[in-house]
């Protein structure tokens, strides 16, 4: 931290390389200070905690896969951690680099802001924790300041009677999604739509939570009908695709459209099935 | 320069490097093992996946002074003598698992902890687990067909 605070704006924190390594490989980045966080053994746990499931921000995205407590509490993290990368990108890389980098492409960002989870930033003298919704603040941009660390992600357990989906489209498997979408719902007793919510990768500078069209379905069923609807509106009104080598703008909001059908299907099921 | 401790193939290594030297160029350059190949230096193509603690990684991604400590295993270390291939190796060879062989090394170290973890796996797991290493020559079909054969023999033992 003493480094840090030193060398605030030229130092770097190396987690797990495999998005720093690359871009310093090819001379985009050239700190002049690195910190490796590898051998701060207790920046890497998870662990439940009431109704929380905490993460060190060195915990390895091979680590989340696999965790039990993670497969049961929050499905929807365990389901969607393997389209990140390859198994050997996965050993390496961190949970936190991954929020930290903020690419609109990752999946992990676009996570945290579905599940409503809070990061913990810290300097020298103070901590504090930011809501994930308020974290990420455009392209490879966050609101951490240049002296402060990501340590912790603190992730809420799914609510009782929700259901989860998370789906994206990759021009071949590992690769970054073209479009991805994590969609979760939650019933009432009455099976009556409580709150749903949609979130995107790829749809803009970072992460898009498709408010105003998950307010559409509150207090409903879902149908086939407002399920479209809502994909419709969401995918036309509420993303802000720039298209790349591999997909246009068109294109993306096309696949937006589909996999959001999809995948509120998908959860609206699956909290039925939890009934 | 700084000093670096860590096994390599068994065998334990001291040098004094740069901070900046990759972990591959480290094993090439410092250690002589030019098994593990170079393509892209950024993390896409697998060529110099290595065993970092007994799971496959890209060294290409890794800073030598990382490895301080912990232990390595490069396509050097699979076989268990001059005269014998390792059973993936083996395979490789019966089946036309490569061609040029640019590939090969970061393939193999790949699928040694693919097929430890899961020891009888499907033709569609293996691809999956294959997408993280470009070959441009065999079209990929005899890699798979290598890596079945592989698990035969392997759980054969
Ligand atoms: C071939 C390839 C394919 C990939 N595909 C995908 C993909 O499909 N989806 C995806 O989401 N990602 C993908 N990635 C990126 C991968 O998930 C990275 O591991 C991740 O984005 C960065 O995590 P890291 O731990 O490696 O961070 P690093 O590369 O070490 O760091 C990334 C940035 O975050 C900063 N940083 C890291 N940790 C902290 C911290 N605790 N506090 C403050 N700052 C910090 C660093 O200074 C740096 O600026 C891919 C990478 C490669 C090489
Ligand atoms: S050289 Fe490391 S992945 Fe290509
Ligand atoms: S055999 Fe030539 S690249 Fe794979």
């Amino acid at each position: 931290m003493d480094l840090l605070s030193q060398h605030a704006g030229e130092a770097k924190i190396l987690a797990g390389g495999q998005s720093l390594v690359p871009a310093m490989n090819f001379r985009v980045v050239q700190p002049s200070l690195l910190i490796d966080l590898n051998r701060v053994a207790e920046l890497s746990f998870i662990r439940e905690e009431g109704n929380v499931i905490r993460v060190g921000a060195m915990a390895r995205e091979r680590h989340l896969e696999f965790d039990a407590s993670i497969e049961k509490r929050i499905p929807l993290l365990h389901e969607a951690v393997p389209n990140i990368a390859h198994p050997q990108i996965r050993n390496r890389g961190t949970i936190g680099g991954s929020i930290v980098h903020a690419d609109p492409a990752a999946e992990l960002p676009m996570l945290m802001v579905a599940l409503n989870a809070r990061l913990k930033g810290k300097n020298k003298s103070a901590e504090r924790w930011i809501d994930a919704k308020d974290f990420f603040e455009g392209m490879f941009t966050t609101a951490l300041e240049s002296d402060e660390i990501l340590v912790e992600i603190e992730i809420p357990f799914m609510p009782p009677r929700t259901g989860w989906s998370f789906m994206e489209v990759a021009p071949r498997s590992g690769d970054y999604a073209m479009m991805g979408v994590a969609a979760l719902v939650t019933l009432d007793k009455e099976g009556k739509c409580n709150s749903a919510k949609l979130v995107y990768l790829n749809a803009g500078d970072g992460p898009v939570d498709a408010a105003a069209s998950t307010q559409m379905l509150a207090g409903g069923t879902l149908s086939e009908k407002s399920i479209e609807s809502v994909a419709v509106h969401a995918s036309e009104n509420e993303i802000n695709p720039f298209g790349n080598i591999h997909a246009s703008t068109d294109f993306q909001r096309h696949l937006a459209k589909v996999l959001t059908q999809k995948a509120l299907k998908q959860a609206a099921q699956r909290a039925g099935e939890s009934q | 320069m700084t000093q670096v401790t860590l096994t390599v193939n068994e065998t334990q290594y001291t040098r004094d490097v740069e901070p900046r030297m990759l972990l591959s160029d480290f094993l090439r350059h410092e250690l002589g093992l030019t098994g593990t190949h170079v393509g892209c230096e950024h993390g896409v193509c697998g060529a110099c996946t290595i065993l970092f603690d007994g799971e496959s990684m890209r060294s290409c991604l890794i800073f030598a002074v990382q490895a301080d400590g912990h232990s390595v295993t490069t396509v050097e270390g699979l076989a268990p003598d001059k005269d014998n291939l390792h059973p993936l190796q083996q395979s490789f060879w019966e089946a036309h698992g490569l061609q040029c062989g640019y590939c090969t090394p970061g393939i193999l170290m790949t699928m040694i902890p693919f097929l430890r973890d899961n020891p009888n796996p499907t033709e569609d797991e293996i691809r999956h687990a294959l997408s993280g290493n470009l070959c441009r020559c065999t079209g990929y079909q005899h890699i798979v067909d290598a890596v079945k054969l592989a698990s035969e023999k392997m759980r054969e033992k």
